[in-house]
């Protein structure tokens, strides 16, 4: 079973390299961008059958620091 | 008796030997020097140092791999006991990835590296590694980080400087953090985490010797105890 975890900074956290991602856009002449903010893709390949709670816990534990990130699990079906 | 320290070396360490160096010119006794792969500490321990570096080539966050790693298990269960706790830049990012301080260490504001002499203002002189300066000293201490900017949410921030666990504030802003926090305490006074180097300024060769007191006072502190 195929699993995206997508790890993003908590709103109000101030992201520096999006900020910095955001005025190149803006050097390389692309107007209309309001903010940028860099995240973080994980894709795993896990055990059919693994739980929720067990993908959970992989996020709190290691995946996301939840001081700072917030954390969406996505599950990837087979064909896609 | 001999002063009993250790310092944990993880793979990308590279204040290792600065911190053990330190740790035995101050103290008179070499450190016990502990790879990460090892699970186990001596019961007798007076002094625990997570040096700085880049462990684990700072995959994914600085600091969270050598914060899951076996020997992390025992440096925890130690601070618990109240053994002391030094981590230096990578170890201040290992103790908070571990939960033994509080907030995280992000990126530098300034997206650069800095790596320079800070000026610090001692903000607590009643600590165990603070109690040779005094309340609002100034001292000079090198920094070398990419994620040395502290973040923590408001009500922590509020807490921690409410009950005096600021340790080191920079007296001019380096690298965005939060109330410019240096450095910061456990609620126990026994795990200190730091961004700047202390072990980087220990002789008059380094340029200053603000670096030595802390190691002076928590060594005194450790062996009148």
């Amino acid at each position: 079973m195929k699993v995206r975890i997508h790890v993003s900074l908590k709103p109000g956290v101030l992201d520096p390299q999006g900020r910095a991602v955001h005025h190149a856009l803006e050097g390389l002449g692309f107007e209309g961008v309001d903010d940028v903010r860099i995240g973080r893709l994980v894709e795993m390949d896990v055990a059919d059958g693994t739980s929720d709670d067990r993908i959970d816990e992989m996020c709190r534990k290691l995946l996301a620091n939840m001081v700072i990130e917030n954390y969406r699990i996505e599950k990837v079906s087979e064909n896609a | 008796m001999a002063f009993r320290s250790a310092v944990i070396t993880f793979p990308g360490s590279n204040c290792d030997r600065d911190m053990a160096v330190a740790l035995e010119q101050v103290s008179g006794a070499a450190p016990l020097r502990v790879w990460h792969g090892d699970a186990d500490l001596p019961q007798e321990l007076d002094f625990i140092a997570l040096p700085g570096g880049f462990s684990y080539g700072d995959y994914l966050r600085s600091g969270s791999m050598a914060s899951r790693s076996p020997i992390m298990r025992s440096v925890v269960q130690a601070a618990e006991r109240g053994v002391p706790v030094l981590g230096v830049c990578n170890g201040f990012q290992v103790l908070t990835e571990s939960g033994l301080l509080p907030g995280a260490l992000m990126r530098n504001a300034g997206i650069n590296f800095v790596c320079r002499d800070t000026e610090l203002s001692v903000e607590n002189a009643q600590s165990l590694f603070t109690s040779g300066y005094e309340t609002g000293q100034r001292i000079t201490i090198p920094v070398a980080h990419h994620d040395g900017n502290f973040f923590a949410d408001d009500a922590t921030l509020d807490r921690i400087e409410g009950d005096g666990r600021v340790a080191f504030r920079y007296t001019d802003p380096v690298n965005g953090s939060a109330r410019d926090i240096a450095g910061v305490l456990n609620a126990a006074g026994n795990v200190l985490g730091m961004m700047p180097h202390p072990e980087r300024a220990i002789e008059d060769a380094h340029g200053g010797r603000d670096g030595r007191t802390m190691f002076e006072s928590a060594i005194r502190g450790l062996v009148t105890a």
